[in-house]
């Protein structure tokens, strides 16, 4: 009984805040705030039904989709052709930062404190552990992703023209990935990182003529020091970033221009 | 040449059959058609050609000097109102003369004042057909596409999310490492660098540093980025570039092979040793 008199209310009070939301949404859709915020042809302004003209309007009314063409090759769309590779570099790196803006919150690059910053971090903040697992996972990830796109690139002959200097970006940013990932392996300040970071750079103290400058410039002093920390966290959250993020946006720009993705084989 | 369409050689041949003309209609019909391209001298560009040859004909001009010269023969109404028009204009004359006779007729007609019907009562006539191939030229291939939303969104959205998932859950189980505090008096035994690099410090086991750290390296990088001005191959079929292929493989081989040795084959004093029966000296 008293089960029936509830769903009569409550169907009662459904249908009365249907229709309040029903009115409220068409004094929403018409209103000035929102046709500001929604270009003209916007599904959130007309609604969505599927038709040519609003699948365009999809990728048209969006800064995000606007990456993509309207209409891509059918065997573009096959995972098996290109396995996202690319798509997945660069949905890593917005997870990397994403991750990596909320790593910043608790870490200081001083000898002093970076070591106790991330030990706090794993015990004494709320998902702190996790997040930093995710950023060095997805990092490791993404140096993974990028070479083997570069294969996939290559193995398709995707690399000929007029996509050559596509290409010649494509290797920069494996590079700067790379770097990217070097620069942020210190920044633990943990036996790892330190002694990584030494063999490393012992390395490019071997570059002829220039050897021992190219040293000093990389590690702000002669050995791995407090300076060296804060060089390459500056390198890491802002500089290559700052780097990659432009040579990203030629890349794909040039995707664009070059004609969409090469193929079919 | 460009075909004219079927319904308008239908349509010339009843209309000569109506006018009468001399000559079987199929034959007229096929003169008509093959006059066309006659007419214009380039097939490519009819329109700019025949405005040059006689500057002051339309494209109704045009349409009588095909007719005129498939002979068949003028339609006699159209040569009527000609020699009306010369009659009525002086300069009609001179005209003639440089255009010879086709161009009389032909003149005429554009100017020819606008006296309700034609013969038969027509209110129109065909005054030119423009072939297709004069007015755009398709260069690109039509290709097959589809949407971009929903056919690469979808699968866009189900791969990252499936790779947030994955490392979601692969975050949750793994730790990241972290040892001691950085303590530069105490080298730990072996020191690596992160993995991408081990394949550099294996070469320093063989090369001097210089060769190993820098010049192989940087050699890497740089034939990397000639690659495509290099390989002048045009094909992209697999078939086609077995060198470049076989090339390339090797590169990538020589490269996991070094980092899968400097990984995990790579123990205390970067000496080698068996994972199996020293275990693994290595943090990611």
């Amino acid at each position: 009984m008293a089960n029936g008199n509830g769903s009569n209310g409550s169907g009662g009070l459904g249908t009365k805040l249907r229709e309040r939301s029903k009115a409220l949404g068409d004094q929403l859709g018409s209103s000035q705030v929102l046709t500001s915020i929604f270009r003209p042809g916007s599904i959130f302004r007309r609604g969505y039904t599927d038709s040519p003209r609003n699948r365009s309007y999809v990728i048209m009314n969006s800064v995000l989709y606007h990456l993509h063409p309207v209409k891509v090759k059918r065997h573009a769309v096959k995972v098996s052709y290109t396995l996202c590779l690319g798509g997945l570099s660069f949905f890593l790196f917005i997870l990397l930062t994403v991750t990596g803006i909320f790593l910043m919150f608790f870490y200081r690059p001083t000898e002093a404190l970076a070591w106790n910053n991330v030990q706090q971090l794993e015990t004494a903040v709320w998902f702190g552990s996790l997040v930093r697992n995710m950023h060095r996972w997805a990092a490791h990830l993404m140096v993974i992703t990028v070479f083997l796109h570069m294969s996939r690139v290559f193995y398709h002959g995707a690399y000929k023209a007029p996509r050559e200097f596509n290409w010649v970006i494509g290797v920069i940013l494996l590079t700067l990935t790379l770097l990217l990932s070097f620069t942020g392996y210190l920044l633990p300040w943990d036996q790892l990182a330190l002694w990584a970071v030494t063999v490393g750079t012992n390395m490019m103290g071997y570059t002829p003529v220039f050897g021992s400058q190219v040293r000093y410039a990389l590690l702000g002093s002669k050995e791995i020091s407090g300076d060296t920390l804060l060089r390459w966290y500056t390198l890491h959250v802002l500089l290559l970033p700052f780097v990659i993020v432009i040579f990203m946006a030629v890349h794909f720009w040039r995707v664009r221009k070059d004609g969409g993705i090469s193929g079919p084989l | 040449m460009p075909e004219l369409p079927e319904h308008l050689k239908r349509r010339a041949a009843e209309r000569r059959k109506q006018l009468g003309l001399s000559g079987d209609t199929e034959g007229a019909a096929e003169g008509g058609t093959e006059d066309a391209s006659a007419g214009a001298p380039t097939e490519e560009a009819p329109a700019p050609e025949t405005p040059a040859e006689t500057p002051s004909q339309t494209p109704a001009a045009a349409a009588g000097e095909e007719i005129t010269e498939s002979k068949g023969g003028v339609p006699a109404h159209l040569l009527e109102r000609s020699r009306r028009r010369k009659a009525a204009k002086e300069g009609g004359e001179a005209a003639s003369v440089g255009g010879g006779g086709t161009a009389t007729a032909v003149k005429a007609a554009p100017i020819a004042t606008p006296s309700g019907t034609g013969p038969g009562g027509h209110t129109q006539r065909l005054l030119t057909v423009v072939k297709s191939g004069s007015i755009q030229q398709v260069r690109g291939e039509a290709q097959d596409k589809v949407h971009t939303w929903p056919h690469l969104l979808v699968i866009e959205l189900a791969a990252t999310l499936s790779v947030s998932a994955m490392l979601l859950i692969f975050s949750a189980l793994v730790r990241a490492p972290l040892l001691g505090l950085a303590d530069v008096n105490q080298t730990p035994n072996p020191s690596k660098a992160p993995w991408y690099f081990l394949g550099l410090q294996e070469l320093l086991t063989m090369f001097h540093p210089m060769i190993a750290g820098v010049t192989i390296p940087g050699m890497a990088l740089f034939l990397l980025i000639i690659a495509p001005y290099v390989d002048k191959n045009p094909s992209n079929k697999p078939e086609d570039r077995k060198f470049a292929i076989s090339i390339f493989t090797v590169f990538l081989m020589f490269w996991t092979v070094l980092v899968i040795i400097g990984s995990f084959f790579r123990g205390a004093g970067f000496n080698f040793v068996f994972p199996w029966n020293d275990g693994i000296f290595f943090e990611l």
